[in-house]
């Protein structure tokens, strides 16, 4: 373990693995790095400041304010703040098995609904006898004729459950796909293909009414959630606050996971797969969790969004938006947890003004992004910040900078 | 004697009584419900016309069913023989009077069909043998029961075998009430051997049991040879189905060809995925489309033969769009191939987006070439349309050429050379950085003839392509990378998978049944079916 840990550091000039004081060159070092703090003491401080300005700020701003000031966040407002949120969350996941571990899903949209629909299918239930018709069942069973539930539907009354169901069918799913993907050692672009194939598979069978889960229009018109209205400003300010606590506990996990040895592990996967396998290590396991925790935080991402929007349905399966998720990805600078962070707010928010103002050229400017950014800033804003830092602070500082923002990937 | 017998026996059998009786000229008065407006006395009417069978009842007849006949004012029936608008001939004075306010006779489906019914028994018995054949095929396709007097008479007295046989049909089509039992099997055994899908309805009550549990038809030897006839007809169908289903799954086989094949080239040489592949496919669809609008502005009389000129259009059109991207972008990200999977996705959003702005979202029409419309019929219910035989054949004509330039042509040999080893090719003097532009627009051209196909059998719109994408990735991830025999084999083994699974799961879990046995597939063999024999492999 010492000496695999320290063969990294030949590996290329570029990230020094130890903090400020890199003492390992390009030469040959034995004995592991000193350990880093999580984050460093500057990066805590504004976090915390962030977390009690939002905190205490938002629901003042929503709840306290009248509507006329302007400082007043509206509902609208709210629901966008969070969407990004949630956007950002699964940017974080996707960039844990891209940037880190090289593996390109184009199936993340997948995982992201299948959280949407394990709580869509408790807001359905707690619906009620509220829906048009009035019965004990969702509207489009009893508009299909149906006079039971479902099996798989028994138990969704329960918030805890269907909470559950958010963190274990996505795991589930996503660990079997992945042993059975990783352990005949599918990479690269095919992987990429065929994580593109599950996710597509999954629409057509969600779009099928039989399936018992909305077909076409999947979920919607929801009331309530745990017995408050999902239309009263506190519920929004609520379910934005617990969004951006997640986003806060997903990036510091993130995080530690990537600090950590099982992170180093996983980076020296991504860059080179053999040469770790030579020296004794059977990525599948390491792949496996970082797959499977990936998809779980995804529909952790979902089960957030789809309270938010109000609606869920096929078409956020569909492989476009999977890939879209990865432009966020690399929008925002791959193999760092800010970047991706930044890049799914910067992207939607893009997408938000596009679509507002001049909608038809919003797929213009997307297709741009995807043809751009590789090209031009293959290191995403991340990238684009560390080399203005780098500019304005000189080469000592410009070295900092990049260890903050951990190991990029080559490819 | 026996001619008047035969025309009275044509009524139908209750109003045989009044027939005999009635065998007088036509009077005003049973004309009058034809001018009226009550279809069930029309009915009646056109009844006892049948049954006089003179002249002058024909005639009416005949003028009923060219909608000829008009209802004048007085309830009189005028019939029009000749072009002048404003006269026509009283059908029972013969006499030319003005036509004025007299209306159209109107007739219902059912009276119209009860005309010709009538018209074609009554031609049964016309001494030329054409107008009988005629006739008969006109009755085999409508058979009434109550045609059968005229038709028991006409079988007796035909002597052409030919039209004995189908007059025998006929007969035994009607014949299957009849009380003798004797007439009712060789009447089953006659329908049994047409071997019609539409006789089906004829054989079903023969064996079906009433509610009592006694069958409908007392006479055992009936119903076994009603019994054999559902059976040659059950084997008929599901032979027809069989072979309809090996048709759909090398259609869409064919289809998927097209579709992968440049993939194939592409992927291979390049190595990338390229996913504006589909997108080459609309280009090459749209190309068709201006073709096909030129011919029709321009040369309309040449209009049937656009295809060979859409043909070449969709090839250079794709070709130059894709030696574009390949010089703009795609070079510029080798060694990078999951970025280079995000720019080509990027650069198919804009294609679409952009065929959106100049083409409108909605689907634009091609039209088929004139011979390529219709088809042969297999079986009765199994016809295969000459536009999908046409793209099999072109598909295949396709890859032969494909073949032919990867392995006979100088071009080709640098091809493989690349796709084998890349730094080796360059080694030896192969400027690969050319060949690569040249792959590219070769397999841009090929999707663009596949694009140039499907605008025969489906919708040319911007999404065109997004709807042949994965399953044409999925035949290059079964057939293995980079080999013309893999990829024919896993475009037509997913085509014939795909229609052979879809009868018994609908056409969405087929897809993902499919889907699903790709991804175990790739466990075992994850180079696919045919995998690079060689040391880069």
């Amino acid at each position: 373990m010492t000496s695999t840990t320290t063969l990294h550091s030949s590996a290329g000039p570029a990230p020094a693995l130890a903090g400020n004081d890199a003492g390992a060159s390009a030469g040959f070092a034995l004995g592991l790095p000193p350990r880093r703090a999580l984050l460093p003491r500057p990066a805590w401080a504004a976090l915390f400041a962030l977390v009690l300005a939002i905190g205490i700020g938002v629901p003042f701003a929503s709840l306290v304010l009248p509507a006329s000031s302007p400082f007043h966040l509206s509902a609208y407002v709210l629901t966008l703040g969070g969407k990004f949120m949630c956007y950002a969350i699964a940017a974080l996941a996707l960039d844990l098995v891209w940037g880190y571990c090289g593996i390109l899903s184009l199936g993340h949209g997948l995982f992201f609904a299948l959280g949407g629909y394990g709580i869509g299918m408790y807001l359905m239930r707690s619906i009620g006898h509220d829906g048009v018709y009035g019965s004990d069942l969702p509207d489009f069973m009893v508009f299909l004729n149906w006079h039971a539930l479902p099996w798989y539907w028994h138990g969704t009354q329960h918030l805890a459950y269907a909470l559950a169901l958010v963190v274990v069918v996505p795991a589930l799913l996503a660990w079997t796909f992945g042993f059975f993907a990783f352990r005949s050692r599918v990479q690269g672009v095919y992987l990429s293909i065929i994580t593109q194939a599950l996710t597509y598979a999954a629409m057509l069978l969600f779009y099928r009414n039989e399936t018992g889960f909305g077909g076409n229009n999947g979920f919607t018109d929801f009331k309530r959630i745990a017995g408050f209205s999902i239309t009263h400003p506190g519920t929004r300010t609520v379910l934005f606050l617990l969004t951006f606590a997640t986003l806060v506990l997903a990036f510091i996990a993130a995080r530690a996971i990537v600090l950590s040895k099982l992170g180093r592990v996983v980076t020296a996967m991504r860059d080179s797969e053999t040469r770790l396998m030579f020296l004794g290590y059977s990525p599948l396991a390491y792949k496996l969790f970082i797959w499977t925790l990936s998809a779980v935080l995804c529909a952790i991402a979902g089960a957030l969004y789809v309270p938010q929007v109000g609606i869920v349905n096929p078409s956020e399966m569909s492989p476009a938006n999977s890939i879209e998720m990865a432009i966020w990805v690399a929008v925002g600078g791959r193999g760092t947890l800010l970047g991706p962070i930044a890049g799914a707010v910067a992207v939607n928010g893009a997408k938000s003004l596009f679509t507002a103002y001049f909608a038809e050229y919003w797929l213009f400017f997307l297709g741009a992004l995807f043809v751009i950014v590789p090209l031009v800033m293959p290191r995403g804003l991340a990238g684009l910040v560390e080399t203005l830092l780098a500019r304005v602070q000189g080469a000592r500082a410009g070295a900092r900078a990049s260890t903050l923002i951990e190991g990029r990937s080559k490819s | 004697m026996i001619a008047r017998l035969r025309y009275c026996l044509c009524a139908a059998p209750l109003l045989f009584a009044l027939v005999v009786s009635a065998a007088h000229a036509l009077t005003p008065a049973e004309l009058a419900p034809l001018a009226g407006d009550d279809f069930e006395e029309k009915s009646a009417a056109i009844d006892k016309l049948v049954a006089m069978h003179d002249p002058a009842s024909l005639a009416v007849l005949n003028a009923l069913a060219d909608n000829r006949a008009l209802a004048g004012t007085s309830a009189q029936v005028l019939i029009q023989d000749s072009d002048d608008a404003d006269h026509a001939r009283d059908a029972i004075t013969g006499k030319t009077v003005a036509i004025g306010d007299a209306q159209p006779i109107t007739l219902n489906n059912l009276l119209r069909s009860k005309v010709s019914g009538a018209l074609a028994g009554l031609r049964l018995a016309s001494p030329d043998p054409q107008a009988r054949r005629a006739a008969i095929e006109a009755l085999l396709a409508n058979a009434d029961p109550s045609m059968k007097p005229l038709i028991d008479s006409a079988r007796a007295k035909e002597t052409d075998p030919a039209l004995k046989r189908r007059l025998d049909t006929l007969w035994a089509m009607t014949a299957l009430s009849d009380r003798d039992a004797a007439k009712r099997l060789e009447a089953a055994t006659l329908v049994a051997a047409r071997r019609d899908p539409d006789t089906y309805l004829l054989l079903r009550p023969l064996v079906a049991k009433q509610a009592d549990g006694s069958f409908a038809e007392p006479d055992a030897r009936v119903r076994e040879a009603a019994q054999k006839g559902i059976d040659a007809l059950d084997s008929m169908a599901r032979e027809s189905r069989i072979a309809g289903t090996i048709f759909a799954g090398i259609s869409l086989g064919s289809v998927l060809l097209l579709a992968a094949l440049g993939l194939a080239i592409t992927y291979g040489v390049i190595g990338v995925i390229n996913m504006a592949h589909g997108e080459f496919l609309m280009i090459g669809a749209y190309a068709t489309y201006l073709v096909q609008n030129l011919f029709q502005r321009y040369a309309p009389g040449a209009f049937d033969w656009y295809p060979l000129v859409a043909v070449p259009a969709a090839f250079l059109a794709a070709a130059a769009v894709g030696i574009v991207i390949e010089r703009l972008v795609i070079r510029h990200l080798y060694g990078r191939p999951l970025e280079t999977l995000l720019t080509t996705f990027g650069v198919s959003l804009v294609l679409m987006q952009a065929t959106r702005s100049i083409f409108g979202a909605q689907n634009v029409q091609v039209a088929n070439p004139h011979w390529m419309t219709g088809g042969v019929a297999l079986f009765p219910d199994l016809i295969l349309p000459y536009n999908r035989l046409t793209i099999l054949a072109f598909s295949l004509a396709v890859i032969a050429i494909a073949w032919a330039v990867l392995t006979r042509t100088r071009l080709g040999l640098f091809v493989r050379a690349v796709t084998q080893n890349r730094n080796m090719a360059a080694c030896v003097g192969i400027k690969t950085a050319l060949i690569d532009s040249y792959a590219f627009a070769f397999g841009a051209g090929i999707a663009g003839l596949g694009g140039c196909a499907l605008s025969q059998i489906g919708n040319v719109g911007p999404d065109l392509g997004q709807s042949y994408i994965v399953d044409s990735f999925m035949a290059v991830v079964l057939g293995g990378v980079g080999q013309l025999a893999g990829t024919v084999l896993g475009s037509f083994g997913l085509g014939l998978l795909a229609k052979a699974i879809e009868p018994f799961s609908g056409p969405v879990l087929a897809k993902i049944a499919v889907l699903v046995l790709i991804v175990l597939f790739i466990q075992k063999r994850p180079q696919g079916l045919f995998a690079l024999k060689g040391r880069s492999a």
